[in-house]
């Protein structure tokens, strides 16, 4: 079968890769975690540059080790908000800028939809690294390819999705790519003020035949079925109104106890950071694999940043 | 009984709700045209009860897509030599570019505004748009 091909397009939305196209990163992440060696020089010459509009830790490292593992170099602007954007420049202006620098673009950005506007201003690939509470499109190739590294599959499986639904980008993008796969089924557990929003769940039941869809407001009512528990934070920087937060914040924790409730092979994963919603004494049990899963993503995206490149 | 005369060339809108033709009278500029055009409210109709109906004489280029979203159900008559040449019904449009406004306050197009909403139809029935940015469904 020929290897689909990704030179030169975007990857805004979760659904902007085919399952087939999934796979293939899948195989050419494996690959480089096996022997990185064998690829550390494939984007020698080749630079990334970063646009932060959000504060991030780990997606903007992911990318830029990621970029830095394949021999490539990275430009980053630490904080554009009080940069170009200070002095009034319109992103798309930014983007034009950017691109004439560098051979691809990874930005992040308060603004739902600002990735989507931003790639039509960029002649060079451009990845979206979240925009606001929509999508984040990178964290759900590294959540797939962890649940296909774990699991040996993406069909049949029952995923828990635990904490904020609503304003969680990585929920929306994971659950919709998901949805493509037969036979799944989905638990939502959240407060009542951040369920998934509806226009989600049309996608999800648009996008697959006999999709269950299941809400709670308990997380114990989703445990003992779940094959993949995914946990998320409620985000302080989501809410217009910080009473709201402080009210939802600790709405779940999970404990060694509370895990007790679910299968032996369940899987436990979060995109990180975590506040409060894991207990640190989850981290010992083998079921938690959320800081293997940020390593899985480092070679996730190594292989989207060398297949959106050309070079492997 | 009102009678207008008849038009040689130019485009009849028809089958416009009542109540409305004043507004896409407006919407579409037509004050501002030298050429002969009437403006007819509460006609009466069999299909309808009552319409509005506009009659525009000489060349127009229409924005089907606005006079679609305005009012799905009208008539676009085009008239050449007194006859109708061509008859449409833009009906809802399937793209819209600049025309309805985002209302979710967190969408990139509320800040930069060089850039035009688009909005694509996901639900004829309710009349539901969907931003090209951000997902945010709209109804119009």
């Amino acid at each position: 079968m020929r290897t689909p091909t990704l030179e030169g397009r975007h990857f805004i939305d979760s659904l902007d890769l085919s399952p087939a196209e999934y796979d293939s990163l899948f195989s050419l992440a494996e690959r480089i975690k096996g022997k990185p060696e064998k690829f550390s020089s494939c984007c020698t010459g080749r630079l990334m540059a970063t646009l932060f509009y959000e504060p991030s830790t780990r997606t903007r490292l992911s990318f830029e080790a990621a970029m830095l593992r394949l021999g490539g170099r990275v430009l980053t602007v630490a904080d554009p908000a009080t940069s170009s954007v200070a002095k009034g420049e319109s992103l798309a202006d930014t983007i034009r800028t950017v691109a004439s620098y560098s051979d691809l673009i990874v930005i992040r950005h308060p603004k739902e939809g600002a990735a989507r506007l931003a790639a039509l201003f960029s002649p060079v690939p451009l990845i979206n690294g979240g925009d606001g509470a929509r999508e984040h499109p990178t964290q759900t190739l590294t959540d797939l390819f962890t649940i296909k590294t774990y699991k040996g599959r993406l069909d049949g499986l029952t995923v828990a999705f635990c904490g904020d639904l609503r304003y969680g980008r990585t929920v929306h993008s994971l659950i919709k790519a998901l949805a493509r796969h037969e036979g799944m089924r989905f638990i939502l557990i959240s407060p009542e003020e951040l369920r998934l929003p509806e226009r989600v769940k049309d996608e999800v039941r648009a996008l697959g035949e006999g999709i269950e869809l299941a809400e709670t407001t308990r997380m114990e009512d989703g445990l003992a079925e779940a094959d993949v528990l995914y946990m998320t934070r409620i985000q302080k920087e989501r809410f217009f109104n910080e009473e709201d937060y402080l009210r939802l914040r600790d709405s779940y924790v999970l404990t060694r106890e509370k895990l007790s409730l679910a299968k032996e092979d369940l899987i436990v994963m979060h995109p990180l950071p975590r506040v409060t919603e894991i207990a640190y004494e989850v981290d010992e049990d083998r079921r938690a694999i959320y800081f293997e899963q940020a390593r899985l993503g480092m070679w996730a995206r190594m292989a989207l940043i060398a297949r959106l490149l050309g070079v492997a | 009984m009102l009678r207008v005369d008849r038009i040689e060339l130019g485009i009849v809108l028809d089958h416009i709700q009542a109540g409305k033709g004043l507004f896409i009278f407006q919407k579409l500029g037509l004050a501002s045209r030298g050429d002969p055009t009437a403006l007819l409210m509460n006609v009466p109709s069999s299909k309808m009860g009552r319409k509005d109906m506009i009659k525009v004489s000489g060349a127009l280029d229409l924005d089907l897509a606005m006079l679609g979203l305005l009012d799905p159900g009208i008539t676009v008559n085009y008239i050449e030599g007194g006859e109708v040449i061509r008859k449409l019904s833009p009906g809802l449009p399937q793209r819209v570019v600049g025309l309805i406004r985002c209302k979710n306050p967190r969408c990139i197009t509320t800040t930069e505004g060089y850039s035009p909403p688009v909005f694509t139809l996901v639900d004829r029935e309710k009349k539901e748009y969907r931003c090209y940015f951000c997902g945010e469904h709209v109804r119009v």
